[in-house]
């Protein structure tokens, strides 16, 4: 009883203490969750550095005015991340929340944001629901629609003429929308279509199907942790010579390759960005990055730095007015800003519409593995979903 | 009575201050502590007043918040068939885990709780079709009619604070019935109680069961509450918080649960959400440790002052 | 459905029963002699697979490193059993349980502090390729070292246990603890003993299972509660009952995502019979469990006689 009665009158104290910094508007708060340990933990850990890092080479500012970035954990679980988008949004009052790496979360968290009218940015996860019948005015996504990679690995599958493809994707929205995608442009035969616990680490009881199964690829949506254990496991069980192996480019990059390592060579893979990009805004992000964090950037590392840059184009647009969020939804749907993928534009699902490439895991003239651009697969490509979307 | 009294004055007070000065925020998460005070004198009377040491009690909490968000995702809004519903179903679920349960004793009542809860939990997650993992999103929270806008914090946390009184009362009375004491005399000597020909079993039983359909309530306003629900609502991990809550307030004591859910959640968003520089510079990163703290302070409770918060305080009175 | 899936799916449920073993073996002689619910039993597990990544790394050698974190962590459980478990053997099981649990806590966040929320620990160069059993299944390498160490763990601990002083006097204290005290046993170093073997089987599971999963904090409470359940389905401390135990609940957890879905995926959608797969293999566990619990409460192999 005492302790409540206690409690209360400190948070009241507190309340009132923090009301008098709470009205300083000339700055920018952003409210950055992403997954910051785990397994999974180097793909925040890698928006986080391509997000921060745009903000420092902007001198600490977005869009002119000074910016402070309050990075969360979300641990991989949803009610931690919903947690902090609801300290974010209704306790520290940002005004713009980013940040997410896996839809699960992002699914759970976003609502909190878009009920209180804050813009979330996405660097990374961007579900079909949010793609069609549940597009909102509140989101932006800075990556690709969900389906994307997967869309344009299932052409790649289609060119190269497979005819008995195995799927395995995590039981989730964003593995069922790529399971999805891929079927949607894979025009072979489907020999299982399997969906594995989200988080799970080992794979002994589905590579046993899959040798038995024969297929004449493998297509595996295994984001993180999982995708390096399951390309180990792979390996291990010497399927890696007896089945091709396809994986969306967030199956291969940097945060796979640098713990499996040669055993990646040779493998395809779709994306929307790889670091030989020959733009200035990605030659000058890829020399910072590598200086700045001594490592390789990989397609995470560049969302997170694209989303920085949306931002802020957004809030120079409007001139540091973000009180008035129409305003800064305009400004941010316009996109005016130099994107290390090149071109950039929106879709009337405020998602982007751009190109999706072949990539191949090579070595680089230093003699590390990296992503090499190898073809084009898709233009100028949506998502399958905008038709729902009732928004202008 | 008087200490009573005041806090109940104060605690009506406090929304409408923290209204004034737009912090609504901290009637949410006040909301949110009377809760889980509501869980955890639930589980209280099972476990300090009943002497049963159910661990899989996160499994009536969670059955209860999703039964309530089915139901509104479903189109049910109305609070009125929600969460009764809630009750019942955890009421009912409470009767089936309990009859088979408290046919056994000591540490295989223990295990067999534990999983009982942990089936309900992997069978939630399980089913796609309500969110599985990633969790319920709901479009917003149950209504009760009368003119109550459940979506204004203030409102929401008078009803929760009318709830998590009447159930206190009732637990007061419970305690102090017939049933109480024969249930508190099963606590201390079971065999007895049994030589003098009462149906034990039915008794605990009994308890059992209102336990676990307070435990439901509480759960169908926590997830009105967020708008949310998630599978980690009947995790065992979740049955051990509920404990350190029950332990930490005092176990077996009247205002055991509200202690326990008041300290454990408001220091940590204490030290999660309010920097000290002086102790960042000592041990920077210590906000991300909030659970090192907890979990020594729960050692020295069980170690050194068994009866918990409350068992301080009673014990400095009668010094 | 050929003999070779058959096969290698019985190998996978093997493995991971045999790995279970080791950590069901530690909890069953600890509650059976000392009567004491441990539930930071999962965190020594933890503490073995982040103490053998330090040692690989400082060594070179997974070998090496291994070797070394099995007696690191035998000493810590020791020091841990001395320090506070000793006090909790006289108190009730509610104490038990809630200062364990308050250990889990105070160890995972101790861990974070020292080694961060992960660690790394790399599968040994020579052992990450196949062996080819048959023709047509090349079963990894390394799974089939990890069921070669366990069947080999058990043999020892049956050795130890059935035919030697030592063992006969854990036999007796788990089957009757006052006798054994009344004929001069010396307790105290006996518990603190069987605390640490236990603590030394929880690392050869847990540096030997950390290159196929990963080693990460909270690693131990998903464990767990399997192996409580092993240990209540086998008879709590009967290794034998262990055994079989672990066994039967990595084979059944093995049907359940290996087989369950395949069966299901002829009447459900795909996504629904992959999730309910592993959660009816999950909810079969402990339908068994609660079973033996209500017909037969000492287990399938009761120690106490």
């Amino acid at each position: 009883m005492r302790s409540k009665v206690l409690g209360a009158l400190v948070a009241a104290a507190l309340a009132a203490v923090s009301t008098l910094s709470a009205e300083a508007a000339d700055r920018i708060k952003i409210g950055f969750i992403s997954t910051l340990s785990g397994p999974s933990a180097a793909l925040g850990v890698d928006i986080r550095d391509g997000f921060q890092l745009a903000v420092k080479m902007a001198g600490g500012k977005v869009g002119g005015l000074p910016a402070e970035v309050l990075v969360g954990d979300d641990q991989f679980k949803p009610e931690v991340g919903r947690q902090l988008a609801e300290k974010n949004v209704r306790l520290d009052k940002v005004n713009f929340l980013t940040g997410m790496v896996f839809s699960n979360i992002m699914l759970a968290s976003v609502p909190v944001a878009f009920e209180s009218k804050v813009i979330y940015v996405s660097p990374n996860a961007a579900p079909s629901p949010f793609a069609g019948k549940q597009c909102n005015p509140y989101l932006f996504v800075a990556s690709w629609p969900n389906d994307a990679y997967h869309e344009a690995a299932g052409q790649h599958a289609t060119n190269r003429g497979y005819k008995n493809a195995y799927l395995i994707a995590p039981n989730y929205q964003a593995g069922k929308d790529s399971l999805t995608g891929f079927k949607r442009f894979y025009k072979g035969n489907v020999a299982a279509e399997v969906y594995t616990q989200l988080g799970q680490l080992d794979y002994s009881a589905e590579l046993a199907q899959v040798r038995a199964a024969k297929p004449d690829a493998l297509y595996i949506f295994l984001p993180g942790g999982m995708g390096i254990n399951f390309i180990k496991q792979f390996v291990a069980a010497g399927l890696s010579k007896d089945v091709p192996l396809i994986v969306p480019g967030f199956g291969s990059d940097q945060d796979i390759i640098r713990p499996v390592g040669d055993a990646m060579l040779g493998l395809f893979d779709t994306a929307h960005w790889a670091p030989d990009f020959d733009n200035a805004a990605n030659r000058k992000f890829v020399a910072a990055f590598e200086k700045e964090y001594k490592r390789i950037p990989s397609v995470f590392a560049a969302q997170g730095y694209d989303a920085a840059l949306l931002i802020d184009a957004a809030v120079r647009d409007v001139k540091g007015k973000v009180e008035d969020v129409e305003a800064v939804r305009k400004a941010m749907k316009a996109a005016r800003f130099e994107s290390v993928r090149g071109a950039f534009k929106f879709n009337r699902n405020q998602m982007p519409i751009q190109n999706y490439y072949l990539r191949v895991v090579a070595r680089d003239n230093q003699g590390r593995l990296v992503n090499k651009t190898i073809g084009t697969i898709f233009k100028d490509h949506g998502d399958a979903y905008v038709q729902e979307c009732e928004m202008k | 009575m008087r200490k009573a009294l005041f806090t109940t004055l104060l605690l009506i007070a406090f929304p409408l201050a923290m209204q004034w000065l737009g912090y609504l925020f901290y009637v949410s998460f006040a909301s949110r502590v009377m809760i889980y005070a509501i869980a955890a004198t639930s589980l209280n009377l099972v476990l300090g007043y009943g002497g049963m040491l159910s661990f899989g009690h996160a499994a009536f909490v969670g059955a209860g918040a999703y039964v309530a968000s089915i139901l509104v995702a479903e189109g049910v809004a109305s609070a009125w068939i929600g969460w009764p519903a809630a009750v019942a179903a955890s009421a009912a679920l409470a009767w089936i885990i309990g009859a088979i349960s408290l046919r056994t004793r000591g540490v295989y009542f223990i295990m067999i709780t534990l999983a009982f809860a942990q089936m309900m939990f992997y069978l939630v997650n399980s089913m796609k079709a309500y969110g599985g993992d990633e969790g319920l999103t709901l479009p917003r929270r149950a209504e009760l009619g009368l003119g109550l806008d459940l979506g204004n914090e203030v409102v929401f946390y008078y009803v929760v604070l009318l709830v998590l009184l009447a159930a206190l009362y009732a637990l007061h009375r419970v305690v102090h019935s017939r049933f109480g004491r024969v249930l508190i005399a099963i606590r201390e000597n079971e065999a007895r109680v049994e030589a003098l020909g009462v149906p034990v079993y039915r008794y605990q039983l009994l308890c059992f069961v209102i336990a676990g359909a307070a435990g439901g309530l509480a759960g169908a306003l926590l997830a009105s509450h967020g708008k949310y629900v998630n599978p980690n609502v009947l995790h065992w991990l979740q049955s051990g918080t509920l404990m350190i809550m029950v332990i930490l307030g005092g176990v077996g004591h009247l205002w055991g649960g509200v202690i326990g859910a008041a300290v454990l959640l408001g220091l940590e968003h204490v030290i999660a959400d309010y920097p000290l520089p002086w102790l960042a510079q000592v041990a920077p990163n210590y906000q991300q440790h909030a659970s090192l703290g907890v979990g020594i302070v729960l050692l020295v409770i069980v170690l050194f002052a068994p009866q918990g918060i409350a068992g301080l305080i009673s014990r400095k009175r009668h010094a | 459905m050929s003999w070779i899936l058959i096969l290698e799916q019985s190998l996978n449920g093997l493995q991971f029963g045999l790995m279970l073993f080791l950590l069901a073996a530690g909890l069953t002689l600890v509650f059976g002699i000392m009567d004491m619910i441990n539930l930071a039993h999962g965190s020594l597990y933890m503490l073995g697979a982040f103490l053998a990544s330090t040692f690989v790394q400082l060594t070179g050698s997974f070998l090496a490193g291994v070797l070394l974190a099995i007696p690191a962590t035998a000493v810590l459980g020791m020091l841990l059993e001395v320090s506070i478990l000793r006090t909790l053997y006289t108190r009730d099981h509610l104490s038990q349980v809630l200062a364990t649990f308050a250990l889990i806590l105070i160890i995972n966040e101790l861990v974070r502090l020292v080694w961060g929320s992960d660690a790394a620990l790399p599968m040994p160069a020579a052992l990450s390729g196949p062996v080819e059993l048959l023709p047509g299944l090349r079963y990894p390498a390394y799974r089939l070292v990890i069921i070669g160490v366990g069947l080999a763990v058990a043999l020892v601990l049956y050795l130890l246990v059935a035919k030697t002083r030592v063992g006969m006097l854990v036999r007796a204290g788990a089957s009757n603890r006052e006798m054994a005290l009344a004929m001069g046993v010396d307790i105290k170093l006996l518990f603190t003993l069987v605390f640490g073997a236990g603590a030394a089987l929880c690392a050869v599971a847990g540096s030997m299972l950390a290159p196929l999963l990963a080693v990460q904090v909270g690693m131990g409470e998903n464990i767990l509660i399997l192996a409580f359940v092993v240990i209540v389905i086998g008879g709590i401390g009967s290794i034998r009952g262990a055994l079989v135990g672990a066994v039967l609940v990595g084979v059944v957890d093995t049907i359940g995502r290996a087989f369950l879905p395949i069966l299901l995926g002829a009447f459900f959608q795909p996504r629904v019979a992959s999730a309910a797969g592993p959660a009816l293999a999950s909810v079969m566990i402990y339908l068994i469990m609660a079973v033996v619990l209500y017909f037969r409460p000492q287990g399938l192999f009761p120690a106490r006689g």
